[in-house]
């Protein structure tokens, strides 16, 4: 049979489609993908080594910059490992707003994922209706915390201050918006002939291949199974929320789109919850000025983060700053698995395959 | 209102003669002069379309688009070609230089030499060629090896990709093209487009040839590189394709041309199917430059909505639908040319 040379062409790490400094050497053949090669390590600022020269609090803006997307979450979960590894009570009024704005991060983030998959394959109008409705939740952290998309909110103990007042009107029209929001984006995002084409049957993930690679999130729910740290490793307060876990059939980018999609709603249901129960009272639980838990002792939370399961795994050596800090982080993990489901598409494909796993290279080379 | 530039033209050649000149001198002058006025409004329009295209893509996507210099940011084009032009012309050392500069300048004369055909008003067609259509078509598709020249040229690989989908393109859309025309061809019994605008006196060919018109359409959009058919440039996935390498004035080029196939293939179609520069009150070259910027708008519109198409999906819609449609359309315009004669209308 006749062939043709192999070649291989570097996607990234300056590509337009590459979300920050991802490098996908692909082996071609023509425009069929024989293999791809990730190479990470572009956007790597040593973040677990400079948290052992920080104390436990001062390395929370350094937290949020993981997943820059989805602020608060990698925030709530390091300070719920430090709470965990030092043992303090954070008040109820706190725990709920943990968790609105928490949803609230997951919702901007996978508006995101909305968005770039849209302009990543080539419907540029589809990035803006997210980006527009995502700004109205940046402006809500900007009324929480002053800050946009580096919050910082989180603190050991609980929250930092309370939200003001105007947040509460704003958070209101923004859930009576969402299911407006949704409709636009399955109108013009997930509904389009021309997505579907390219998402249906593309990037495969069986649910055995997901498991066996450590795949979470949304990724490993589009494949079919329904894990997810909320219901099955309740955290704070999730146990007293309601919500269902949408997963998917076929585990290909469609279904990792669709799944998103629900996913925005179920967080909607669970801050109207939260909005509904909260109590009033304290924001801050008694923390210690000078945070020196005991001298050996370690500690693994694990959150489910917009992205999969994000986990701090702290040890501490009985001095004020942590001894090790290793962050699992879920976009590293999930690009793992790139090369296997890319491998046999065309060109187009990876581009459609990186968009749907919705990496973060802050969070992946941390 | 209506033989404005016929009048500038028999007076300029009154003028030329009057000083003594041989009329085919002043013929050629005329010439000259047609061609100038041509390629000066082209790039004058470019200017006006992209500026559009970025006011229309601000209005789909809420945002508010160029709105700086000028009144609603109309100088935004020109500041930005200035900027253009006095950018640095970089060759990359590895490329094969000569097919690498003509290229863009291959391109845009493609792109204008289509305009010579085109009937830009009653009786303001530049060259009346008896075999117009198949001249618009066959100029048409030389673009494909500048294209071409500028993927291979470049000596990059996202650049060979993005000139190899182009040219596989092309030739899948070339025919469903010149297909969905034969209809209309059929009708009026002439390549003439000055035949082909005087036969749509009565009824628009859109509403005789629907289905030709919805197949043209889309093969133009992929002869045109367009999006959701964008294949060569695929800025998302081929960086920018065959124009990754090109900088300044030498990209620009290749802009430029692709705004001016835009033009031209949209008088095209206001010219097959709209009943060219036909219209009631106004002069005809106002209601062609109308149709053709409705067209153009619906083209944008469809840039800006749609996702990009796969390249295997792309080129199944062209020879598993597109193809089979068209030729159905000639077989049935056909048989309903031969039911009219035989009913004697």
């Amino acid at each position: 049979m006749f062939t043709t040379d192999l070649y291989t062409i570097n996607i990234g790490p300056q590509h337009p489609s590459t979300h920050g400094g991802l490098h996908v050497e692909a082996v071609m053949d023509g425009e069929v993908v024989k293999d791809a090669i990730v190479h990470l390590g572009y956007v790597h600022r040593s973040v677990e080594k400079i948290a052992e020269s920080r104390t436990y609090t001062q390395f929370i803006p350094y937290a949020s910059r993981l997943d820059y997307l989805a602020t608060h979450l990698p925030t709530l979960g390091y300070v719920q490992a430090v709470e965990k590894l030092i043992g303090v009570e954070v008040p109820e009024r706190a725990e709920y707003i943990r968790v609105i704005l928490g949803e609230l991060s997951r919702i901007a983030s996978h508006m995101v994922f909305v968005g770039s998959l849209a302009i990543d394959l080539g419907a540029t109008t589809g990035l803006i209706y997210c980006l527009r409705d995502r700004e109205r939740i940046m402006d809500m952290f900007e009324m929480s915390s002053g800050q946009r998309l580096l919050a910082s909110y989180m603190r050991i103990g609980g929250v930092i201050t309370d939200l003001p007042e105007e947040f509460f009107p704003a958070v209101h029209s923004f859930l009576d918006d969402l299911p407006k929001m949704i409709d636009e984006y399955n109108g013009l995002i997930s509904g389009n002939e021309i997505l579907q084409a390219r998402c249906k049957g593309i990037g495969i993930l069986t649910s055995e291949e997901a498991m066996a690679y450590g795949v979470t999130g949304p990724n490993l729910r589009a494949s079919g199974v329904a894990y997810d740290l909320r219901q099955a490793d309740p955290y704070g307060i999730y146990e007293r929320f309601n919500f269902e876990i949408p997963i998917g059939q076929r585990g290909d980018c469609m279904d990792r789109l669709t799944v998103r999609i629900k996913e925005i709603e179920q967080s909607g249901h669970i801050i109207r919850q939260a909005l509904k129960e909260m109590p009033v009272g304290e924001v801050r639980g008694k923390v210690p000025k000078v945070i020196k838990p005991e001298k050996g002792k370690e500690v693994y939370h694990r959150i489910e983060s917009a992205k999969g399961e994000l986990g701090y795994y702290l040890v501490s050596d009985g001095t004020e700053k942590p001894y090790r800090v290793h962050v699992r982080a879920p976009s590293f993990v999930n690009l793992m698995v790139l090369p296997s489901i890319s491998r046999g598409g065309k060109l187009q494909d990876i581009i459609a395959v990186i968009a749907t796993l919705d990496p973060v290279l802050g969070e992946s080379d941390r | 209102m209506e033989n404005w530039f016929l009048n500038i033209a028999h007076w300029l050649t009154s003028w030329l003669v009057s000083l003594g000149l041989a009329p085919v001198w002043a013929d050629l002058i005329l010439l000259v002069v047609q061609w100038t006025i041509i390629v000066g409004i082209i790039t004058l329009n470019v200017l006006i379309l992209i500026w559009l295209e970025r006011k229309v893509a601000g209005f789909m996507q809420e945002r508010l688009g160029p709105n700086r210099l000028g009144p609603f940011g109309i100088f935004q084009t020109i500041a930005d070609t200035l900027k253009l032009l006095t950018k640095e012309d970089i060759i990359p050392s590895q490329t094969d230089r000569l097919i690498f500069k003509v290229a863009p300048m291959f391109f845009i004369i493609v792109a204008v030499m289509l305009y010579a055909v085109l009937p830009m008003g009653q009786d303001m067609a530049v060259v009346n060629l008896n075999v117009g259509l198949f001249y618009f078509i066959s100029v048409g598709s030389l673009s494909t090896i500048c294209i071409l020249m500028a993927g291979w040229g470049s000596n990059n690989k996202w650049s060979l990709l993005g000139a190899m989908r182009s040219v596989a393109q092309m030739i899948s859309y070339e025919i469903p093209l010149a297909f969905s025309l034969l209809g209309v061809v059929m009708i009026t019994g002439s390549l003439n487009l000055s035949d082909i605008v005087q036969a749509q006196h009565n009824i628009w060919f859109i509403l005789l040839q629907p289905v030709a018109f919805v197949t043209f359409f889309i093969a133009a959009t992929a002869e045109l590189n367009r999006g959701p058919f964008d294949m060569p440039e695929a800025e998302q996935e081929l960086t920018a394709g065959a124009y990754t390498e090109y900088t300044g004035m030498r990209w620009a080029l290749f802009f430029l041309a692709e705004y001016t196939n835009l033009v031209a293939v949209s008088a095209l179609a206001s010219t097959l199917f709209l009943g060219g520069w036909q219209g009631p009150f106004l002069p005809s070259w106002l209601w062609i430059i109308l149709k053709t910027y409705l067209i153009m708008l619906v083209f944008m519109w469809l840039k800006w909505t749609f996702p990009r198409i796969r390249m295997d999906h792309l080129m199944s819609l062209s020879w598993k639908v597109l193809i089979p449609i068209s030729l159905v359309n000639i077989v049935l315009t056909g048989a309903g040319i031969e039911l009219f004669r035989w009913m004697g209308w």
